[in-house]
């Protein structure tokens, strides 16, 4: 009795959180999911009934296999748990089976592999400074940020209701952030380099984390300007980070390779095909690009200035994924967005080589070059703001500056995350949920920061507040109006838009703290 | 300042549990001919829309009250008539006369668990928020805490949002009277006895305003009341954790004993558990004792009382709800029984899932909050007097913090031995209802168990023994 009650008593509240967390995602079984679920049942039978050299090439389903090896052999794996619970989910030809024992198992596959980002957040608050702590346990950075990231509103509904795998592989993430902060390089390394092959879209922090092993872990002391000391430089550093890379590369790889199925295999990962634009933009630079064409070419229209019959008819807001040509801005190639990209994450790796900051500098890094890549990526996801929101948390809750950037960017891109679920029962879930975040990390950051200057400007909370009327006019006025047949794409557009400019805002915000942070001197403490 | 965000944040955990458990079955749901609850509920909406009110309690060709006939009080009437403006609205098939009969659709679904959010949000969850903010010698953090355990009381959320009712409209009472209670305290005499008028006054013209329309005439207000009373329907339905039921595991009373001898019984019993904490409760009024007699009343009610239903202990776990607070180890575990009392029927619904789930989240969220492991003293289990006085007659008597923990360890050990029974295994041929039985039969005996403790409380709680927590 006495062992369950210490247990149980607030001493651990890390397993209350995780545990209260658990409990909610069970609840949240019978909602809405997407095509998301369909397409990873169908991995599930492909990995269980094909053999290997068919995995890449089946096509009897229209949801191809489009992630790299490693998270085809996580289906494989699970498809041996799935046999237990319905034989039939096994089938390749049973195109769209969802019976209830099937919803059970993926449901639960979830849930249970959320087990790994519960344990990299474990690992983050080890981290964290917890110096500023008053005595009130809601007041410790450490259980602010557990809440922040256990309770992320964004990881539940898209991997809890609309159905995808990002926990474990968000955990994965954090883990190797975490292994960074802790000085262990080489099983940061490993993991990160597991990660990518579980799913390539972390490809997007890969030059932080190249920049940063090469800067501050291959060249072991620097000058006292906090410049390279070039003769430091260790090989033996190098080659062993080389040899983790190349290792699991093979195995991961390897297989495809022996079979001559590498261009398969790579042309399925980057399906160049697809348009600037997912059906719904993600709230990016080109959604703004996109919405100014648009309105450009409705006043050209109005003042004449442009030939009705040169415009293509097909809009990209139409909701179809296809190519498609700009009217009056110049069309962009995915050429162009990659040197965007590129140029958009040159100056944070150059702060992280000339500037090195430890693994806090390496996180900034690391959270702009996935902002930047969403920023101009082709053909991104709104789902990938996860990738930046996620990390941020970890700065947020140590400066006030760093919090600031972070509510406007998780408010704003947990927003933009609301197309996702687009079904009436869900529109409680998602209302209640996003309440919940958003007042409880408003108010905690606010709290833990109270004695430095506010948060917010005034600006920047009339933004934020301008959220809720914009909800409203989406979702419960428009639908009434007689614009919902002519204007059909208006409130995507709108939420798009809106929610653009504020994770622009947060971006070139976060840009501008980085390059003019003074570069800290070795001897301040981590 | 900052209590109200933690309190909002809680507020919100509430109801995003009860939205997210509403996604589940409901009661009868493709269920014809009869349905269930939810079809009861629907229907009320269809008779207090489309007849005149002097109409809804009789029966005629447009109202056959064998049909999920009325049979709760003008309150529940009016309610479900707003409910029917509404649903006019948006789409009026849902309340044609009888054309409407077993309609089920999604956006249906909808609409009638909005109703029961909305309620819950305008009445039922206000009531629980300023009961904690009223709560005193308590913390902010403490005060928070307990609203988030009153907030997730399996019980109320799987009968309201799972199977399908509306129970929130009788639940704000006890908040409401407790907090007419606190006028009591002011003194009788002077301040105190004017506002026992303006209360008297408030309580029987709100009385007055309900029954209006049903009291012009003593047909009406016969009928209405034999409606709320049914008498006719005999001593127990189905089965349900009362002394009857339990007792015609044994002795089948049905059979022995006529109607009328049933019905006296069945009030002598229950008149006569009532009575001593009653009697306590005139000769030394105290708003502690006052809600402890509204538990012990309600339990007395829930096991002796006539045509008793088991949603009918929410009627008892609420005022429980209310003394969370002060015997958090009893009340957390009475909780967790009353809800496992109802387990057949949530299981009828198709409802485990969120059982499990609301039940390991309520008993998580009382453990943390209230360290109840920690608080099984004599002390803070509220048996000091008790103890001390029979102490003066057995020496020895210190076992009862000892025997009351190898209780709760039983009753758990049980509770989840019937549950996965329950689930897993089929009946035996002989004994259809085998398990239904032995989940009813040990929750009466636990709330018996139940009846004499919160008993003890009230009748050794005295003077002095309050005055010894005030200088502590």
């Amino acid at each position: 009795m006495a062992a369950l009650g210490l247990a149980a008593s607030g001493g651990n509240w890390f397993s209350a959180l995780a545990l209260g967390v658990t409990l909610l995602k069970c609840l949240l079984i019978p909602t809405y999911h997407s095509t998301d679920f369909e397409v990873h049942r169908n991995w599930l039978a492909i990995t269980h009934s094909l053999p290997v050299s068919q995995w890449y090439y089946e096509e009897t389903s229209e949801w191809t296999l489009d992630y790299p090896p490693f998270f085809a052999w996580f289906e494989y794996a699970l498809s041996h748990v799935a046999k237990y619970f319905d034989q039939e989910m096994l089938n390749i030809h049973n195109l769209n089976y969802a019976s209830a024992k099937t919803l059970l198992f993926q449901r639960f596959s979830v849930i249970f592999t959320d087990i790994l980002f519960v344990y990299a957040v474990h690992e983050c608050c080890k981290c964290i400074d917890g110096k500023k702590a008053g005595k009130e346990l809601t007041e410790k950075p450490k259980f602010i940020l557990s809440v922040l990231l256990l309770w992320n509103f964004g990881l539940l509904i898209v991997d809890h209701i609309h159905f995808q795998y990002n926990g474990f592989l968000m955990g994965l993430m954090l883990l190797s952030i975490a292994r960074l902060f802790q000085k262990r390089h080489m099983e940061g390394a490993l993991l990160f380099a597991v990660l990518l092959h579980f799913k390539h879209i972390y490809l997007y922090i890969a030059p932080a984390y190249g920049i940063y092993l090469l800067r501050s872990y291959c060249f072991t002391a620097n000058k006292p300007d906090g410049s390279v000391r070039w003769n430091s430089f260790n090989f033996v550093r190098l080659i062993s980070l080389g040899l983790i890379v190349f290792l699991v590369s093979a195995l991961s790889l390897g297989p495809f390779l022996a079979l001559n199925q590498l261009p398969q295999v790579f042309s399925r990962l980057f399906p160049f095909k697809r348009g600037l634009c997912h059906a719904y933009w993600a709230p990016n630079f080109w959604a703004l690009y996109n919405a100014l064409d648009k309105v450009l070419s409705v006043i050209g229209l109005k003042l004449k200035l442009l030939d009705p019959n040169k415009i293509p008819k097909a809009s990209m807001t139409s909701g179809l994924v296809q190519q498609f040509q700009h009217t009056v801005l110049p069309s962009v190639t995915p050429l162009a967005t990659l040197i965007c990209t590129l140029i958009a994450i040159l100056p944070s790796i150059f702060c992280l080589w000339f500037k090195p900051q430890g693994p806090k500098g390496f996180l900034r890094c690391l959270i702009l070059c996935a902002l930047s890549s969403f920023m101009f990526g082709w053909h991104v996801h709104e789902k990938a703001i996860l990738l930046a929101i996620l990390p941020m948390s970890l700065l947020s809750v140590g400066k006030a500056g760093d919090a600031s950037i972070f509510l406007i960017l998780t408010t704003t891109g947990h927003y933009s995350l609301f197309p996702l679920l687009f079904t009436a029962p869900e529109l409680p879930i998602k209302i209640l949920l996003m309440l919940l975040f958003t007042v409880y990390s408003i108010s905690s950051l606010k709290t833990l920061f109270r004695k430095e200057k506010p948060l917010f400007n005034w600006m920047e909370t009339f933004y934020l507040l301008g959220l809720g009327p914009l909800e409203v006019f989406c979702e419960f006025v428009f639908p009434f109006t007689s614009w919902k047949l002519k204007y059909s794409f208006l409130p995507l557009l709108l939420t798009s838009a809106y929610c653009a400019v504020g994770i622009t805002y947060a971006w070139f915000k976060l840009y501008v703290s980085v390059l003019t942070d003074p570069p800290v001197s070795k001897t301040k403490k981590q | 300042m900052e209590k109200w965000y933690l309190m909002t944040t809680v507020v919100l955990i509430g109801l995003t549990v009860r939205w997210t458990v509403s996604l589940n079955s409901y009661s009868g749901a493709g269920k014809p001919p009869m349905f269930g609850d939810y079809e009861a509920q629907r229907h009320w909406q269809e008779i207090t829309f489309n007849l005149p009110i002097k109409q809804w309690y009789f029966n005629s060709t447009d109202n056959n009250l064998l049909y999920w006939g009325l049979d709760y009080p003008p309150l529940t009437a009016y309610h479900s008539l707003l409910c029917a403006y509404v649903a006019k609205v948006i789409n009026p098939d849902w309340i044609a006369l009888h054309t409407s009969r077993g309609y089920e659709s999604q956006a249906h679904k909808l609409f009638m668990r909005a109703t029961v959010l909305i309620a819950d949000l305008l009445i039922y969850i206000p009531a629980v928020v300023l009961y904690c903010c009223c709560l005193k010698e308590m913390s902010t953090k403490k005060k928070v805490a307990n609203a988030l355990c009153i907030l997730l009381y399996p019980g109320l959320i799987l009968i309201d949002y799972g199977h399908f009712q509306q129970m929130e409209l009788y639940h704000s009472l006890p908040f409401f009277c407790f907090l007419l209670g606190k006028c009591f305290k002011k003194g009788l005499k002077g301040k105190g006895f004017v506002l026992l008028v303006k209360l008297a006054c408030t309580v029987v013209a709100s009385f007055v305003l309900c029954w209006l329309p049903f009291v012009t005439e003593k047909e009406q207000t016969l009928q209405v009341l034999r409606r709320l009373f049914p008498v006719d329907r005999g001593l127990f339905e189905d089965k349900v954790a009362n002394i009857w039921c339990s007792l015609s595991v044994f002795l089948k009373i049905k059979n022995i004993l006529p109607r009328h001898t049933q019905i006296k019984i069945s009030f002598c019993f229950t008149f006569l558990s009532l009575l001593p904490a009653c009697i306590k409760l005139i000769l030394q009024p105290s708003p502690k004792g006052f809600r402890y007699t509204l538990v012990t009343c309600a339990l007395s009610f829930f096991l002796f009382s006539f045509q008793v239903h088991e949603k009918s202990i929410l009627l008892v776990s609420l005022p429980v709800c209310l003394v969370l607070n002060e015997i958090p180890f009893m009340s957390t575990w009475f909780l967790l029984v009353s809800t496992f009392s109802m387990l057949p029927l949530l299981l009828k619904d198709d409802l485990l899932m969120p059982t499990v789930v609301t039940v390991v989240a309520f008993f998580i969220a009382c453990a943390t909050s209230f360290s109840i492991f920690e608080k099984t003293s004599e002390e803070e289990l509220q048996l000091k007097s008790f103890s001390v006085s029979v102490r003066k007659y057995l020496p020895c008597f210190t076992f009862l913090p000892r025997v009351i923990q190898r209780l709760f360890l039983m009753s758990a050990i049980t509770m989840v031995l019937l549950t996965l029974m329950t689930v897993t295994l089929d009946p035996p041929q002989k004994f259809p209802d085998l398990f239904p039985v032995l989940v009813c039969f040990v929750s009466c005996l636990k709330f018996l168990f139940f009846l004499v403790y919160f008993n003890i409380i009230i009748m050794w709680d005295s003077k002095s023994g309050r005055n010894q927590k005030k200088t502590d």
